[in-house]
């Protein structure tokens, strides 16, 4: 039973970081009908931020406070915010009216860029990096669960941007703009909505959302490398997928709901050498018997 | 498209003929980077079929090369020590075939449930396929698990590489300037339309797939018994991807562009041997830029065909 809970509480937390990058997916689906490849390179680009900025922020906040931590990723997710912006502006933007598929075809060859650059060793170097501690390292024993500070603090720092992202998204005016666009770029052109900005906006706050993703992603599991993101990135996808695209709260539940199968399932002798096929498995699943994801809306194609 | 695309055929292999009759006397780099290209023909033409012809997207078509790949090695290596070595060629032939089969059935498997999926989806869903066929084989004792298999005999031969790569672009084209194909074209152009001219969009869509999927198979067949040494991460996202690239620079559906883009992006990366460090970050803004400036393909000049997807 104990193991159990503890598998449990593992899942949460990983499945936590997927649903914050999977948010991220999900609100540039909604606003641009298409996947952002790149977007699990941001995930990797932030938490490389947070281990340059650990440094210099250490000299100012104390090392291995919360304070210091919470700096660090607000200044990642800042930097971040501003990188998705200029890569909509440089490598999207040109394309907004092209086919969808040069679109995705561009967006992979963003992310190959970006990881090919970041291997390059005048770079990041290809190699693996120690994530340094952030915030006091200490665990608590609860009636024989293990519970790492990194942990709590990867599951209270996802329930308080995600409070954040539906205050934005439900009752600020950019927010409104946004559900706007997602619902009809030409209608909320027509009434006034800058839709570039939206776009922009958008890109932002789902670049921020990688960042702390990528952030707690290292706290948790303490190496970073510049592909760090591909597999976590397309899981992310998925997760956003089996929650029914373009639906924040179903991008977050399907992130949790793939965190906690995944450490189920890499817990049990016989299938966990196919733990990474089985995010597929599940997406495929979804896809087959109900394509629209578990929070999705049904949508009827009109001639 | 060609008049009489038979007599290019046969003009094709006998020129290949020729040709392979004095690869001796050629430097073995070159010739093994020749293969390679005959290989990358093969996977771009099928793949050109699948996206180019009928208009889905697939993101995992290297997974179909791991199948024929690991199938006709497995198959060769349990055979090369009972036949006199004269039957090499027969062997190559067989786990070509074998091989080839095999990627088609995984085809079939992966084509009847997705492919009533559409544009991001289906790329998505193929992509994870191509990755689950991927773990699969990196948990596979029989064939080496993550170390991959090694000790394939060297049976492709320039010949081989070329002549199936020739045979590959007839098959495709001639499947689709037939009756029966121009169905493909129509499911690409459009699909609510073209069924309702009575024709099935899901069974070409299968078709294309399990006849892609077969020379994707061949062409792993080839360059398994080409490299000698055959690795689960060798066909991976990646490998589809530059795959993919072949086929939109070549312009989707455009057979001797795609043929003429699968040559360049074969030697391009040999080329840029130089600046090795560079290369792959050399080759990603090469897309993004080609992406941006000639979204329809090198080699195209009007944009009437395949730029609407």
């Amino acid at each position: 039973m104990t193991d159990l809970l503890q598998q449990l509480i593992n899942g949460l937390a990983l499945g936590s970081i997927y649903a914050l990058i999977a948010l991220g997916y999900t609100m540039v689906y909604g606003v641009l009908r298409f996947i952002n490849f790149a977007h699990g390179d941001v995930f990797m680009l932030g938490a490389f931020a947070g281990y340059y900025l650990a440094e210099p922020v250490a000299k100012v906040i104390p090392p291995q406070t919360y304070l210091g931590g919470i700096v660090v990723l607000l200044l990642a997710m800042l930097i971040c915010a501003l990188l998705g912006v200029v890569i909509e502006f440089l490598a999207y933007r040109p394309l907004r009216k092209r086919p969808k598929l040069t679109v995705l075809i561009t967006a992979i060859g963003v992310s190959l860029f970006i990881e090919y650059t970041c291997q390059h060793e005048k770079v990041f170097g290809a190699s693996p990096r120690k994530f340094p501690d952030l915030i006091p390292n200490t665990t608590w024993e609860l009636g024989g669960l293990v519970v790492g500070s990194a942990q709590v603090i990867v599951l209270v720092t996802t329930i308080l941007l995600m409070i954040a992202l539906t205050l934005i998204v439900q009752r600020t005016k950019i927010g409104t703009a946004m559900r706007a666009v997602a619902f009809n770029p030409q209608a909320a052109a027509l009434m006034g909505v800058n839709v570039n900005h939206v776009i922009s906006f958008t890109f932002g706050l789902g670049s921020a959302l990688a960042a702390a993703g990528g952030i707690l992603f290292a706290m948790n599991y303490a190496s970073i490398d510049p592909l760090m993101g591909v597999q976590t990135g397309l899981k992310a996808f998925v997760a956003a997928v089996l929650g029914g695209i373009g639906n924040l709260p179903g991008a977050a539940l399907g992130g949790l709901l793939l965190g906690v199968v995944e450490t189920f399932a890499g817990g049990m002798k016989g299938i966990s050498n196919y733990r990474d096929a089985i995010a597929f498995g599940i997406l495929i699943l979804i896809l087959m018997f109900k394509p629209s994801g578990l929070l999705g809306k049904q949508q009827t194609e009109k001639v | 498209m060609i008049p009489g695309a038979k007599r290019w055929l046969v003009v094709a292999i006998v020129l290949i003929a020729i040709v392979s009759a004095f690869s001796k006397q050629f430097n073995s780099y070159y010739l093994g980077i020749a293969i390679d290209v005959g290989i990358n023909i093969i996977l771009a033409v099928s793949l050109n079929l699948i996206m180019g012809h009928t208009g889905q997207f697939s993101l995992g078509h290297a997974g179909f090369m791991a199948v024929g790949s690991y199938t006709a090695a497995s198959f060769t290596i349990a055979c090369t020590k009972h036949v006199p070595e004269s039957a090499a060629p027969f062997l190559l032939v067989g786990g070509l075939i074998l091989g080839g089969l095999l990627a088609a059935l995984c085809g079939l498997a992966v084509g009847v449930p997705t492919l009533r999926l559409r544009g991001d989806y289906l790329a998505i869903v193929t992509l994870g396929f191509g990755e689950i066929i991927r773990v699969v084989f990196q948990n596979m004792e029989a064939v080496g698990a993550a170390s991959g298999l090694s000790g394939i005999p060297n049976y492709t031969n320039f010949f081989w590489s070329w002549t199936t790569a020739a045979i590959a672009a007839y098959a495709v084209a001639a499947l689709v300037n037939s009756t029966y194909g121009r169905g493909f074209i129509a499911v690409h152009d459009d699909e609510i339309a073209a069924s309702a001219m009575g024709i099935n969009p899901t069974r070409y869509k299968v078709t294309a797939f399990v006849v892609g999927a077969f020379f994707a198979g061949v062409a792993g067949a080839l360059y398994a018994h080409h490299k000698q040494t055959i690795n689960p991460t060798g066909f991976d996202f990646m490998k589809s991807f530059e795959i993919v690239v072949m086929v939109i620079l070549g312009g989707m559906g455009r057979t001797v562009g795609v043929i003429i883009a699968a040559i360049l992006l074969t030697i391009l990366p040999e080329m840029l041997r130089p600046v090795a460090e560079y290369r792959m970050i050399i080759y990603s803004l090469l897309i993004i830029v080609i992406m941006m400036a000639r979204p329809q393909g090198l080699f195209t000049l009007r944009s009437s065909k395949g730029a609407n997807t």
